[in-house]
């Protein structure tokens, strides 16, 4: 079956620009260059239809940055995204547009994405009616409905973001994402900056809009318990690659990259008490600078000198199971 | 130095904000105490007053806040009754706190070098190259490869995860019989979270320091205290050895915390969720501040509840915990 998104090669490359003093150096004969940060190198991934699955890794390795490509709402580099197997590169401007809305987005902070000088039932009910999903008429029944379906009372719609509490902002969030009628949530940290009782509430939301709605979903997040609660199958990122692909069960069960291993292992748990912490040795290296061959060759017990000087792979080990480690060709 | 007793004893400590909108309440009677070498885990929702309750050990509750009961017995002495001067002697000293944001602690246009040393001769009878040695020791203790050349840096040159490791390293240095922590992993990657744990843990078993480790993470403290104490709307409302609450918690609020926790479920399965939110500190429900989200409450709830053993060395808030049945 066609995957719903699917990526090829997709990279990107932030150039961090002169400052006026690096400038005058340069002219100056000094040896200064502009730096290149590649957020994202080379990904290739599927998601398929009606299916959750977790992006996971450090900060700065380039979860938000895919996710916006994805979502449409940043340009790649080099690279292609399919949509229903269509290059969105592609696509006249009515089939883009109306891709770009099957595609929505919900941000860590409600309050920053949400406009302050907009009434709820804007917020909610703007996109829709500018998109001719409903009739002006009908747009008051419509945000009404929306935000039941997000557990927001509807005597709240002439309210602005700031009246509301952290929860009730992300359901407002949500609300907006999901009026467009989307069929793809790429939600990036969307419960991180929650309350444990209100992650609780909203990653419940999240589950029962997935059944009623038949959603698909892209779950960015860097708490693993929360990714093995909610994904079907979990993507490892380190430095800009993805490192691992695997079936959330499959992973958490027998993790197969070293970095996989490493992090599952520093993942505070409930019942392991007054544990001996083993940390990872080593920093997360600058993705200014990344090392050479294997990105996470300084950090991992494993390294040998292949590893230093070529980059593995992302290769599949077992069927649906990819992984990018040269231990995998072993003897 | 120390006599017998605990390291600290807070007893009945109240710090509220008389802000132009009203009382804030921010701490209202909260006891607890903790032993030299023993963790002590403070946990809670965001505003539940864990901060307020670390800044008034401290003293360092800025007006319109004010520490208005209570008793916070250092080693036996009060500070409350104890005076600016003695508690600058303190701080840094016998007691140190590690905040969220290490540049709390950290002096930006200081090399880390200068700081650490000065930490050291403002409170130690030696001379600078000690210090010097001394600095050197610490920041090698807290995982920091070739400290010398890491001294001469300022912080801007180190990454938020070192950054922690080095306000650590500082509040190590004289040997403190107590170190407050607030939520100092929130902000940082599980690996580096790993190794601040890591390096706490390893440095308060050499010293002997009494740690106080506040967070809103109930899998951090459960890898880290011995003792734990559960805060709602500036009041604990639970309070016991870490096993005993975490495999049988009796008040309806920490029950429905560490059943909200998704590694307690099977994936894909509902949560089971704590309804509503948080009430807002100005408006606090007369009675039980838990009563509107509470799935037990009844009108017995609208008085309010003491805080009392309700199973030998369990203290917890509520009329009606759950003493009976299963786990
Ligand atoms: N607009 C930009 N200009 C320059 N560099 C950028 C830009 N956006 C992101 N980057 C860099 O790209 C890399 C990946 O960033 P990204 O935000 O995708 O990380 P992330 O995995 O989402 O991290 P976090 O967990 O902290 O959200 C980082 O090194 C970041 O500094
Ligand atoms: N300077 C202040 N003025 C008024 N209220 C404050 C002040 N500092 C904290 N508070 C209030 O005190 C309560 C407890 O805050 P805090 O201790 O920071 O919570 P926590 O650390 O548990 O998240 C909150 O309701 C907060 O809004
Ligand atoms: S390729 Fe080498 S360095 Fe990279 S994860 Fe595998 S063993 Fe470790
Ligand atoms: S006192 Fe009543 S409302 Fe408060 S926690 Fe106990 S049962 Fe619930
Ligand atoms: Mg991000
Ligand atoms: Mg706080």
């Amino acid at each position: 079956m066609t995957p719903m998104i699917e990526t090829r090669g997709l990279s990107k490359r932030f150039v961090k620009r002169l400052d006026l003093a690096a400038k005058i150096a340069e002219r100056l004969g000094a040896d200064v260059r502009e730096e290149v940060v590649s957020a994202v190198d080379r990904v290739d991934m599927t998601v398929a239809e009606g299916e959750a699955v977790g992006l996971v890794g450090e900060s700065g390795c380039g979860k938000s940055t895919l996710g916006r490509m994805i979502a449409g709402i940043l340009p790649p580099t080099e690279g292609r995204i399919l949509f229903r197997g269509v290059d969105v590169a592609t696509m006249d401007e009515r089939e883009g547009k109306k891709a770009a809305l099957q595609v929505q987005m919900i941000f860590q902070d409600p309050f920053a994405s949400l406009n302050p000088r907009m009434r709820v039932e804007d917020i909610i009910g703007e996109a829709p009616v500018i998109h001719g999903i409903v009739a002006p008429r009908d747009k008051a029944d419509y945000v009404e409905e929306v935000m039941r379906r997000v557990g927001l009372d509807p005597d709240y719609r002439r309210r602005y973001p700031h009246q509301f509490s952290g929860g009730q902002r992300q359901r407002i969030g949500i609300a907006r994402a999901l009026a467009v009628k989307p069929e793809f949530l790429v939600c990036d940290e969307a419960i991180a900056a929650l309350d444990v009782s209100i992650q609780a509430q909203i990653l419940n939301l999240f589950m029962d809009l997935k059944e009623a709605l038949n959603l698909t979903y892209l779950f960015i997040s860097h708490d693993l318990g929360v990714v093995k609660h909610i994904s079907d199958r979990v993507v490892i990122m380190y430095l800009g690659r993805v490192v691992e692909v695997a079936d959330t069960e499959k992973l958490f069960a027998a993790p197969n990259h070293p970095y996989t291993r490493a992090l599952l292992n520093e993942v505070p748990r409930l019942d392991l008490r007054r544990r001996n912490y083993q940390p990872v040795v080593g920093e997360i290296p600058s993705p200014l600078d990344p090392p050479s061959g294997c990105h996470f060759h300084p950090r991992c017990p494993h390294a040998t000198r292949r590893c230093r000087e070529e980059a593995p792979v992302l290769k599949e080990i077992a069927p649906g199971r990819l992984s990018a480690c040269h231990l995998n060709d072993g003897t | 130095m120390a006599g017998t007793g605990p390291t600290l004893r807070v007893e009945g400590l109240r710090t509220h904000f008389f802000t132009n909108d009203g009382i804030v309440k921010a701490v209202d009677d909260v006891s607890f105490a903790v032993d030299r070498g023993q963790t002590l885990g403070l946990v809670g929702e965001s505003g539940c007053g864990k901060t307020v309750t670390g800044f008034s050990v401290l003293g360092l509750v800025d007006p319109p806040g004010r520490v208005t009961d209570g008793r916070i017995l250092f080693n036996g002495e009060d500070l409350l009754t104890a005076g600016e001067e003695r508690l600058r002697s303190l701080r840094g000293n016998r007691i140190a706190m590690i905040f969220q944001d290490p540049m709390m602690t950290l002096n930006p246009v200081l090399r880390i070098e200068t700081q650490m040393v000065e930490t050291v001769l403002a409170h130690q009878d030696v001379d600078r190259d000690t210090a010097r040695q001394m600095a050197r020791d610490a920041m090698g203790k807290v995982g920091i490869p070739s400290p010398d050349e890491r001294l001469h840096a300022y912080p801007h040159q180190f990454s938020g995860g070192m950054r922690q490791r080095v306000a650590i390293a500082i509040a190590f240095i004289n040997k403190p019989d107590l170190i407050i922590a607030d939520e100092p992993t929130t902000a940082l990657d599980v690996t580096i979270q790993g190794q601040i744990l890591f390096e706490a843990q390893k440095l308060c078993r050499e010293t002997g320091t009494a740690l106080i480790w506040i967070t809103h993470d109930l899998a951090v403290v459960a890898g880290l205290a011995n003792h734990i104490c559960v805060m709602y709307a500036g009041r604990i409302v639970e309070e016991g050895r870490l096993d005993d609450v975490l495999d049988w918690p009796i008040h309806p609020y920490t029950r429905g915390l560490l059943n909200s926790v998704p590694s307690q479920k099977k994936s894909g399965e509902r949560l089971e969720q704590i309804p509503g939110m948080t009430p807002s500190p100005l408006n606090l429900p007369p009675g039980c501040a838990f009563k509107t989200r509470c799935p037990r409450a009844d009108h017995v709830c609208d008085a309010e509840p003491e805080l009392r053993e309700a199973v030998p060395g369990r203290r917890i808030r509520c009329f009606h915990p759950h003493t009976q049945g299963t786990p």
